[in-house]
């Protein structure tokens, strides 16, 4: 897929979302993704941010509004242009998603095999990433049998296997101690300076005032945007 | 093909253990109907051809009379057919081959024992349909008691009987197909149930529905092969043993019936078939079901 490098990787314009009949989870939102920027997506718990991830990543479509990822207006898309836009994206899912009869060397490598990416460049990839997120002894091993952090990476791994231009990760430090939590973050940081557009969503307020990036404020379904403090993103 | 890893834990769900069972049960009931089909046509074919041509003309035997009356009667009789449009060809049976004919029945006679009748074979043109009432009372009027016996008519109602019956087993077939595609299609619509959350998350790293709709297809592919050969090997059996069966009646009654070599082969195509027949569905019904989903 051909990207303008000046393209916005998404541009939400005044979306509403509601889930059936209820009422509006999202109102009026806007804002705009420029290419290799970081934001944090924050709010009290039921604010939305999980459904405004799940429209970036078109798990959902508005009920209003418009919302473009990489140029296309995903209501005019489509249903066979969906999977290469899906394909730029990463999300580390907020309960990881993980395929639990799928061994983790086939959960990471699922991105590139829904891609028809030659096997052999697939083990070549999955198991240079599966050592770099320190997770070579357990290739063979299923879900069930690791631990949350363990699990946390392998979702990791999955979302950016395939290099993403986005990437969303919702309360990725949710159900991991504090340590771990800033070596994750760190790991965003590295794929942010290489490039990969972030929107992470979380309640850790220390984690947000201490890396400084603009930070989306979800209340009551409405959204306000304010300016990172360090000045390293747009 | 069937070693093929998948994404998708489809050989845990509980129907993959009872569709090929399923299917078995059908691919079977397919074969007899099939042989049945096979088997009819091939017989009401023969007795089109073979025999709704033919007519015989019987000259009953006066045993008062000599041998000399019985011979020119016989001979006018002949003479008359000869003149009679459409018959193609007239031949008197022998005496021996009318014993052999009422053996089943008499037993082994001696031709001087009984006052056999005396038969005359008839070929009819069958384009020009020879009025046989007409022969009938030509006939009658100058050989009392002869007789013009008219194969077609009956065996023309039962040539339509096995008709009938032949279109039957093509229906049978037919709803047996329509079976498969059902429960092939119930079985898939429930592994899209139970895999939502598996397939939502393919769809989200990017999976088209034809690649979620291949893992379903092998699946419903390898399946329908085994059961298909489950079913087959069923119904070989079961045919040779009715075959045993009807070869042991048949000496005197029923026409030859047997299974021509493409019959066979035809049967042996029946597992290709409903695997076939059970991957294309399950491709289907996963690209309609998806379809609707974002
Ligand atoms: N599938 C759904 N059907 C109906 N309502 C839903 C659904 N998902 C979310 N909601 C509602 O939408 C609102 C926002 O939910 P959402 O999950 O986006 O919040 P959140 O900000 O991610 O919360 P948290 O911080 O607890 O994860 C909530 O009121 C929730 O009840
Ligand atoms: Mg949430």
């Amino acid at each position: 897929m051909d990207i303008d490098p000046n393209t916005p990787i998404a541009r939400f314009e005044n979306v509403g979302l509601r889930y059936g009949l209820g009422p509006e989870v999202l109102q009026d939102v806007s804002f705009v993704l420029r290419p290799g920027s970081y934001h944090f997506l924050v709010g009290p718990s039921g604010a939305g941010k999980s459904s405004l991830l799940k429209l970036m990543y078109l798990a959902l479509r508005p009920s209003r509004g418009l919302v473009h990822l990489f140029g296309h207006d995903i209501a005019t898309a489509a249903r066979n242009d969906l999977p290469a836009l899906r394909r730029s994206i990463g999300v580390v899912f907020q309960d990881y998603r993980l395929l639990d009869h799928l061994s983790t060397f086939d959960n990471v490598a699922l991105p590139l095999r829904v891609a028809n990416i030659r096997e052999s460049d697939v083990k070549h990839h999955v198991e240079e990433l599966l050592a770099w997120v320190g997770l070579k002894d357990h290739m063979h091993a299923r879900p069930p049998t690791l631990s949350g952090g363990q699990k946390q990476r392998v979702s990791i791994a999955r979302a950016v296997i395939s290099r993403p231009k986005l990437l969303m990760a919702d309360e990725p430090t949710g159900n991991v101690d504090d340590r771990m939590g800033f070596r994750l973050m760190h790991l965003f940081e590295e794929l942010n300076k290489l490039g990969t557009t972030i929107v992470v969503a979380t309640h850790n307020e220390a984690m947000v005032q201490q890396l400084g990036h603009p930070v989306m404020r979800l209340v009551d379904g409405a959204l306000a945007v304010t300016p990172g403090s360090r000045g390293s993103a747009v | 093909m069937f070693a093929r890893r998948t994404d998708l834990p489809l050989d845990k769900d509980p129907l993959s253990r009872f569709l090929p069972w399923l299917i078995a049960f059908m691919v079977f009931l397919a074969a007899l109907a099939q042989t049945g089909l096979i088997g009819l046509d091939d017989l009401a074919r023969r007795w089109d051809s073979g025999m709704a041509a033919t007519l015989t003309v019987q000259i009953p035997a006066d045993p008062d009379a000599n041998e000399a009356v019985n011979a020119r009667l016989l001979q006018s009789a002949m003479n008359m057919l000869s003149e009679t449009q459409g018959v193609v060809r007239a031949s008197v049976i022998s005496h021996d081959k009318v014993l052999e004919l009422l053996s089943p029945w008499l037993g082994v006679v001696d031709a001087g024992d009984v006052p056999l009748p005396r038969l005359i074979d008839v070929e009819v043109d069958p384009a020009l349909k020879v009025n046989t009432g007409e022969l009938q009372q030509k006939l009658s009027q100058t050989i009392p008691g002869a007789q013009v016996d008219d194969h077609g008519v009956w065996l023309a109602r039962l040539v339509d009987m096995v008709r009938t019956l032949e279109l039957l087993a093509a229906t049978v077939l037919g709803l047996i197909l329509l079976s498969v595609m059902a429960t092939v299609m119930f079985a898939t619509r429930t592994g899209l149930t139970v895999h939502a959350e598996a397939i939502e998350v393919l769809h989200l790293t990017g999976a088209h529905d034809r690649y979620i709709a291949k893992q379903f297809a092998s699946r419903a592919l390898g399946l329908g092969l085994r059961g298909g050969l489950y079913g087959l090997g069923l119904a070989v059996p079961t045919l040779f043993a009715l075959g045993h069966m009807a070869g042991r009646i048949q000496a005197g009654l029923l026409p030859e019936m047997s299974l021509p070599i493409w019959g066979w082969a035809s049967l042996a195509l029946l597992p290709a078939l409903s695997a076939f027949v059970a991957g294309l569905t399950a491709r289907f019904t996963v690209m309609r079901n998806l379809r609707r989903m974002l």
